[in-house]
């Protein structure tokens, strides 16, 4: 490799010496929202870019909906509603749920993995938003998503589901699961700027996963549980979405349940985005 | 004229626990400068540049850049630097010109104006044709190259460089010091931390020696190998036994004490390196064989056992408690 050193590209350029005027005119306080989002969809590119060239992050959007479908529906079809046909309607939702779940917790887990990269010492000496290398991963995972929620619905559209609320009730239940995905991520992502490792955020993710989305209505219907669980299972906001998804999908109606479901949403972003920004301002 | 200056820092302060890291540094330089920072491992030389550049905070003491509180104003701090840290800051995952076209658009820059500006930089800094290959299949002087090219995309008044030549074969290296050269040319002001006096010697106009987070001398590359003397004669005698006559010889044409070690070895300290040739005519005269010569630079050591009265090994860490 030769490394031609071109004599000063921008030749005789006198040298030059900045006054405090100079300084004022090439700088700007603050982010503009313009500037904000540009610089939050072109994050957002690096992370397609990433996915692109590392495939294994799919895994968890592809097969895991694949089998959990399969699964729990074989499994727990003829015991919760006599044949595995009656379970689907109740249990797609569930899975749907479950796994935009999943898959928003890999997204803390990837930045705590990508914060301890040497480029993120780049992205903190640059002029841009604190919340630009935040959302930006985030906007590329709506894609992880969508295919996870196309996925369960296609497995059990070939396993015999037949949703009632027709091909419009069952993409505004996908919509509902990348937004609850979308949403839910922040909560991660905070977790993703606490933790000390990858690992740690894993651990701690998986905490906070497994009692929601097991201990929800995802799977079973509430007035199966006993007393304590019901309650916990009625305001736990996974069953909110479960049910918002259900009646999405199944009856094709947007009912109440959609629009508490969508405030809990707003609810943990507006918790957790701030938070994250903080968490990622300290590693500064 | 008087101009603000490039960098101004007073007394920083940077504590990791009881471990004070940089402890009270006075920083000046001026626009249009290229600034040494020479240290040894654990100096502190990083973490004060990052404590300059916002990615670490200040716990006492103050600094500005191009009259900008760093503290105060960390945004506007940030538009006028370009920042090379000692470890390859560029993206794993994209090619070398992704990566340029990202840091470029995270700045402002318009895409195709981004794209334009990447493939100039890679030409600028002979990468175009890994231009498309992922940063890892690179050697170690192409990520250099590729990191400093990232931080000149939209052309700051100040770049930091932390070590730009270490681990770089001698070659690449001269090239890179060209590059430093070129920037300073252009008008870019340049603070760069070393380990090697020789490039301190090179580059810098003034150097800063710092300690153990101390600044223990600063001035000229000249006014600082003035106080250790310019260059090292050492020789090696062909007999054992001529050494006191040559030490005779020493004394009476540089009226200077030689160091003498066993088998045969004398090092002189000179002022100036052209004196090394009245030793070794007085030597041939008085009839002394030698085997082997050289001139040798200061080394670092050299420098930090006169200044600091200890050598360049790192400091055993002495926690108070
Ligand atoms: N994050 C940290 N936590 C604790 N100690 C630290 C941290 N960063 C640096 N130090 C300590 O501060 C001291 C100065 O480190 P620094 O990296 O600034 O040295 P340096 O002069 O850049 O050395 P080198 O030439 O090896 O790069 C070292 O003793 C180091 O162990
Ligand atoms: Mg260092």
């Amino acid at each position: 490799m030769t490394m031609q050193l071109t004599p000063p590209a921008i030749a005789v350029a006198p040298p030059r010496r900045l006054s405090a005027g100079d300084i004022a005119a090439r700088t700007t306080p603050r982010n503009s929202l313009a500037e904000t989002l540009s610089q939050t969809m072109a994050m957002a590119w690096r992370a397609t870019k990433k996915m692109r060239r590392n495939p294994e992050q799919f895994f968890d959007v592809t097969i895991q909906p694949l089998l959990f479908t399969a699964m729990f529906a074989y499994l727990l079809g003829g015991g919760m509603s006599g044949s595995v046909e009656a379970y689907l309607p109740l249990v797609i939702p569930g899975i749907l749920a479950q796994t935009a779940l999943t898959a928003c917790m890999a997204t803390g887990v990837q930045l705590r993995e990508d914060m301890e990269k040497g480029v993120f010492d780049r992205f903190k000496s640059l002029p841009m938003a604190r919340i630009a290398p935040l959302a930006g991963p985030m906007i590329a995972d709506l894609l992880r998503y969508a295919i996870a929620s196309a996925l369960t619905f296609a497995a059990g559209f070939a396993m015999g589901y037949r949703p009632e609320g027709g091909v419009l009730g069952v993409l505004a239940a996908i919509v509902l699961t990348v937004i609850a995905g979308w949403s839910l991520a922040w909560a991660f992502t905070w977790v993703g700027t606490l933790a000390r490792s990858a690992q740690s955020v894993q651990g701690i993710s998986m905490m906070i996963m497994f009692p929601l989305t097991f201990m929800s209505n995802a799977l079973v219907p509430v007035d199966t549980l006993p007393g304590w669980l019901a309650a916990f299972v009625k305001v736990n906001p996974v069953s909110y979405i479960v049910t918002a998804t259900r009646d999405l999908a199944n009856l094709g109606q947007i009912t109440a349940h959609v629009g508490w479901a969508l405030l809990a949403c707003a609810a943990v972003i507006l918790i957790f985005a701030p938070l994250s920004v903080l968490g990622y301002r300290r590693h500064l | 004229m008087t101009h603000i200056p490039a960098v101004h820092a007073e007394g920083l302060v940077k504590s990791f626990g009881d471990f004070r890291a940089v402890d009270g540094v006075d920083l000046h330089v001026a626009q249009g400068e290229i600034f040494g920072v020479l240290g040894p491992n654990g100096a502190g030389k990083t973490t004060m540049l990052k404590m300059l550049a916002t990615l670490l905070s200040i716990d006492m003491g103050r600094a500005e850049i191009f009259g900008v509180d760093v503290r105060r104003d960390p945004h506007r701090t940030r538009q006028l630097l370009g920042v090379t840290g000692q470890y390859a800051s560029v993206d794993e995952n994209l090619t070398a010109n992704e990566n340029l076209w990202l840091f470029g658009r995270l700045q402002g820059v318009p895409s195709k104006k981004a794209r334009d500006t990447a493939a100039d930089l890679l030409g600028r800094f002979g990468l175009e044709e890994a231009a498309n290959k992922p940063i890892s299949q690179f050697s170690g002087g192409m990520r250099r190259r590729l990191d400093l090219a990232a931080s000149l995309i939209t052309r700051p008044p100040l770049i930091f460089l932390d070590e730009p030549t270490t681990g770089l074969d001698p070659r690449t290296r001269g090239q890179m010091w060209d590059t430093i050269r070129d920037l300073v040319a252009d008008g870019c002001t340049v603070l760069l931390t070393t380990q090697y006096l020789d490039e301190a010697d090179q580059l810098a106009d003034r150097i800063a020696v710092i300690d153990r987070g101390y600044k223990v001398a600063e001035g000229t590359p000249d006014e600082l190998k003035a106080s250790v003397g310019n260059s090292t004669l050492q020789l090696r005698l062909a007999d054992a036994a001529d050494l006191i006559m040559a030490a005779d010889v020493v004394r009476r044409l540089l009226g200077e004490e030689p160091v003498i070690s066993g088998s045969g070895r004398m090092n002189v300290a000179l002022d100036a390196a052209d004196r090394a040739a009245e030793v070794l005519i007085g030597l041939r005269e008085a009839g002394i064989g030698i085997t082997s010569v050289s001139v040798d630079a200061p080394t670092l050591d050299e420098v930090f056992l006169v200044l600091t009265g200890h050598d360049t090994a790192e400091p055993e860490l002495e926690v108070a408690r």
